[in-house]
């Protein structure tokens, strides 16, 4: 029996990261894709490579955020060696916008609070003129931000695109256009993985990265990922001639000039379309943030599904009724690709051990007393 | 770096007789034109020996307008200092300053502050 | 502020929307017509208000019918809205337009939706260089500004639109170098069997042969059957090449209008995620809706060429259609008098698109014209992505149009995919040996036309 067959089921970011890993890492890898009808979390990524405000009051998770941020210049220099594709990693720092005294009293609070932890996240405070001086354009209503230099941003599209591609080089095996109906483990202790079609795939491990769809592909194999979908509304302007050379948690400049203005939460089920609501509201925030971009012209707006856990934090586990069959899931899927890759992957693959403090992000953190899941907000 | 109109461009198109609606006069780039009032400003700058309105923002093409009637984005031109303006669209009106459009729109990092919103 | 819910709004002032509006103030409702233009007419009927008698006779017949129209739009006592770009129409019945720099709200309790067609792309080598426009984008020029070409002007293409403009040149003294069109022997052929079932077919078959008669007695050289059209230049057009019976030609010219058909203008259905179905008879994507013409589920109609290429007059009986349907929702009309208006116009409108399939076979555009071959052509204009880099994206697994967007940015640039979606679709298909259907379109998004970050804050 080949240790290292793997199904990964889903490919999303999260998905493809992984595949790509372990088929780096050595294993025999399978990526069952839904295709372009899929909800596609990943299409609709702000495209932030950020760490500052993660994992308060989660210090596991904090060291898991600060360690992605390292290993993203690896994967993207090897995404760009191997497969020509440039995600568009700029890593010059990035900042976050507060509005009045409370919010910035709340952030100073919260940033403090995640140094104590120990992951070692750099930051500062910034009043407003302070901001003005890093970011020109700020708006006089803005009561300033903070700052912290590892953020980031990339493309997000790009880097699906790449990971594909690299994960196509290294020998997995991709099927799109597969609707995954469920998971069996079978007696020998493989695992049996069906389509809605009726086509099975066998393998002796099996990775669910299936984004909304894993609330009940986990059940399954004995796995807990309550996940929920949760949408945010993002706006892009036309190209315009570089003005913001940082990314902020609202609103980016991408590499071709496009500006990316953000966001709702907001809780709609399955329902993926704009409203006219939050486009003007998303408007209104930029133009008080940067009220330069009075003549910038929007052309689309869009709305996409976050796959949300209860704290909005990852779930990577090991079935203990089912060994071998794993879920991996993470709304962050673009901060956290790297990690995804170089450790997740291997480790699912069974290639690696798995990493250190990884029981923090089971899924039965969510089972309370009563073994029922909290209401997922 | 806003370029005059091209002297070997030929003039494609020009008036069927006298128009019956009072002339306007407008200026594109530092040249001082005319057209009938409420012809489109894309007609305008045609009848006016404009060959190309804009360069585009990926590989710095010139382009023209392509199909009057606002599907195409093909005419965009500056107009009184707002860039990304589709002329075809756009009346012409007495006074206005017309730019070619070179790559992507420029903001007006100038504008200071956002008064009253 | 517009706090009042309107009975009915009708966006677009062409036949369609013009014609709705009338019927419905026939009936009573209360009416609002949002419109892009300054004045009513939409494309087809661009100008009509303010044409002079030159103009009228140089257009002809079918153009000055439009001022009935508008006359009678004019009088009917609906509320025009002109110089409005609507940027959102939602289920909620609530649509967003910008005006005069503001971004402003009117509700109504059943929408017509008239968008009218366009031009369908002309993706040969050479189409984006300044000089190449459509011949519709030429028509509108004389319309709205009395302009014509100066020097002699080549015309290529098919369909009835290229002979129509090529004779009211000729009318106004332009002089046409040559007309290079690609409808072969084969597509009359293929089209003679649709004949009988074209009522007016052999009006339309005369129409056309008249046209070309007229050509050539002019002098215009006429070339047909025409392949592999390409226009050459370097900053601007300077000639269009072809291949006519087996020999390579080079006619140069300075303006070149391209035109192959027009095709819905489908953003706001797509928008509003309206199924669509691919018809290979029209080449395109057309919105499904119910018999009445209204998007399944919803008080929103679609009407005119938007939902199907059917022509000016039938769009117009649409239009009148939809109107009636929304008069019998609301007011419960007397049942005789609703059915016999609503006969009277579904005999018209049976008779008026009765031509259209001939029509759609002897003017179908080449597949070569639609899914360029050579790999360096321009497909996505405002993004410059060409046919092989498409080819390419599908080589490495794209499968559809909304995966393209993650190869590169082929539809995302200001035009959101109106005038390389239909391209991108059939090039995908013809790749991955499927049809268009199973491929898919573009998702299509708000806002429909552009609004500035500042508009949409000021607006309420």
């Amino acid at each position: 029996m080949s240790k290292g067959e793997l199904i990964v089921v889903g490919g999303g970011v999260v998905g493809a990261a992984i595949a790509f890993g372990a088929a780096r890492a050595g294993a025999s890898v399978t990526l069952l894709d839904q295709g372009d009808i899929a909800h596609r979390a990943s299409r609709g990524n702000f495209g932030l490579v950020w760490v500052q405000s993660k994992g308060v009051g989660f210090p596991e998770y904090a060291k898991w955020c600060r360690d992605a941020i390292d290993l993203w210049q690896p994967l993207a220099r090897e995404l760009l060696e191997s497969t020509g594709v440039d995600v568009d990693l700029r890593q010059p720092g990035g900042f976050w916008i507060g509005f009045n005294d409370a919010e910035m009293q709340a952030r100073s609070l919260m940033l403090e609070k995640l140094k104590d932890t120990g992951a070692g996240v750099p930051y500062e405070m910034l009043d407003h003129s302070e901001l003005k001086t890093r970011l020109p354009a700020i708006g006089p209503k803005v009561a300033g931000g903070s700052y912290c230099p590892l953020d980031g941003q990339a493309n997000p599209l790009k880097l699906l695109h790449g990971l594909h591609a690299a994960l196509k080089r290294w020998g997995a095996h991709v099927v799109s256009n597969v609707d995954v109906d469920h998971v069996k483990h079978k007696a020998d202790g493989r695992f049996e993985v069906c389509s809605k079609e009726g086509t099975t795939w066998k393998a002796d491990r099996v990775v669910l990265a299936a984004g909304l769809g894993n609330r009940i592909l986990a059940e399954q194999v004995g796995l807990h990922a309550p996940v929920s979908p949760n949408r945010g509304q993002v706006l892009i302007t036309e190209r315009l001639k570089p003005f913001l050379p940082y990314p902020t948690n609202k609103a980016r400049q991408t590499n071709e000039g496009s500006v990316q203005l953000g966001y709702s939460v907001e809780d709609v089920g399955l329902d993926d379309d704009t409203t006219v609501s939050a486009t003007q509201w998303i408007a209104k925030r930029a133009m008080t943030t940067f009220p330069v971009l009075r003549s910038a012209r929007l052309v689309r707006a869009w709305g996409a599904l976050r796959v949300m856990t209860p704290d909005g934090t990852p779930v990577y586990e090991e079935s203990r009724t089912c060994p071998g069959a794993f879920v991996a899931t993470s709304h962050s899927g673009i901060s956290l690709a790297a990690t995804h890759a170089y450790v997740v992957g291997p480790w699912m693959a069974g290639l690696s051990p798995a990493p250190e403090n990884i029981h923090a992000f089971s899924g039965s953190r969510f089972l309370n007393a009563t073994g029922s899941s909290p209401h997922a907000h | 770096m806003h370029t005059e109109v091209d002297p070997i461009m030929p003039t494609l198109f020009t008036q069927d007789g006298l128009a019956d609606s009072p002339t306007v006069t407008l200026r594109f780039e530092e040249r001082e034109i005319s057209a009938p009032a409420g012809t489109t400003l894309a007609a305008a700058l045609l009848m006016n020996g404009v060959g190309h309105f804009r360069t585009t923002p990926v590989n710095a093409k010139p382009r023209a307008a392509y199909c009057m009637m606002g599907v195409c984005f093909e005419c965009l031109v500056e107009v009184d200092g707002i860039p990304g303006r589709q002329s075809c669209l756009t009346p012409v009106q007495e006074g206005m300053h017309v730019r070619r459009q070179q790559g992507a729109s420029a903001l007006d990092l100038t504008s200071e502050g956002d008064h009253g919103r | 502020m517009d706090a009042e819910t309107f009975d009915l709004a009708i966006v677009g002032a062409g036949p369609a929307g013009l014609a709705a509006a009338v019927e419905a103030r026939a009936w009573g409702l209360s009416v609002v017509l949002l419109d892009e233009q300054p004045a009513a007419g939409g494309q087809i009927y661009r100008g009509v208000t303010q044409a002079n008698t030159r103009r009228m006779s140089v257009l002809g017949q079918d153009y000055t019918a439009g001022q009935n129209l508008t006359h009678a739009f004019e009088r009917c006592g609906a509320l025009h809205i002109n110089q409005a770009a609507v940027w959102n129409v939602g289920r909620d019945m609530q649509i967003n337009y910008l005006r005069e720099g503001a971004d402003r709200v009117v509700r109504a309790r059943h929408i017509i939706l008239a968008s009218g067609a366009m031009e369908r792309p002309f993706p040969i080598p050479g189409w984006t260089l300044p000089g190449v426009m459509g011949a519709g984008a030429a028509q509108i020029l004389y319309k709205n500004a009395g302009a014509l070409p100066c020097e002699p002007v080549v015309m290529a293409g098919c369909g009835p639109l290229l002979y129509l403009l090529a004779n009211q040149y000729l009318k106004a003294g332009v002089t046409i170098k040559a007309i290079v069109h690609t409808t072969r022997r084969s597509d009359y052929l293929k089209s003679a069997r649709h004949f009988r079932g074209a009522l007016g077919g052999w009006r339309e078959l005369r129409k056309g042969m008249q046209m070309l008669a007229q050509l050539r007695h002019h002098g215009v050289a006429v070339y047909a059957g025409a392949q592999a059209l390409a226009v050459e230049g370097q900053e601007r057009a300077q000639a269009l090449c072809f291949k006519h019976k087996g020999r390579a030609h080079r006619i140069e010219s300075s303006l070149i209008l391209l035109h192959q058909g027009v095709v819905p203008n489908t953003q706001f259905s797509w928008a509003l995620r309206a199924r669509h179905m691919w018809s290979e008879s029209q080449l395109c994507w057309l919105p499904e809706t119910t018999e009445s013409g209204q998007i399944e589920n919803t008080h929103i109609y679609l009407a005119g060429d938007s939902r199907g290429i059917v022509g000016a007059k039938a769009s117009a009986t649409q239009g009148r259609l939809c109107a009636l349907d929304v008069a019998a929702n609301l007011h419960g009309t007397d049942g005789r008098d609703y059915e016999a208006r609503r006969q009277t116009l579904q005999n018209e409108l049976r008779k008026q698109i009765s031509v259209r399939l001939f029509l759609e076979t002897l003017y179908r555009p080449p597949l070569a014209q639609r899914v360029p071959e050579d790999d360096s052509v321009i497909v996505c204009r405002c993004e410059e992505v060409t046919a092989g880099q498409i080819r390419q994206y599908t080589a490495v697994g794209c499968q559809g149009p909304n995966q393209t967007k993650a190869f590169g940015r082929c539809g995302m640039g200001p035009c959101q995919g109106r005038l390389c979606g239909l391209t991108v679709t059939e090039m995908i298909a013809k790749e991955r040996g499927v049809t268009p259907a199973e491929v898919g379109y573009y998702r299509v998004r708000p806002p429909i036309k552009p609004v500035t970050i500042g508009e949409l804050s000021a607006g309420d």
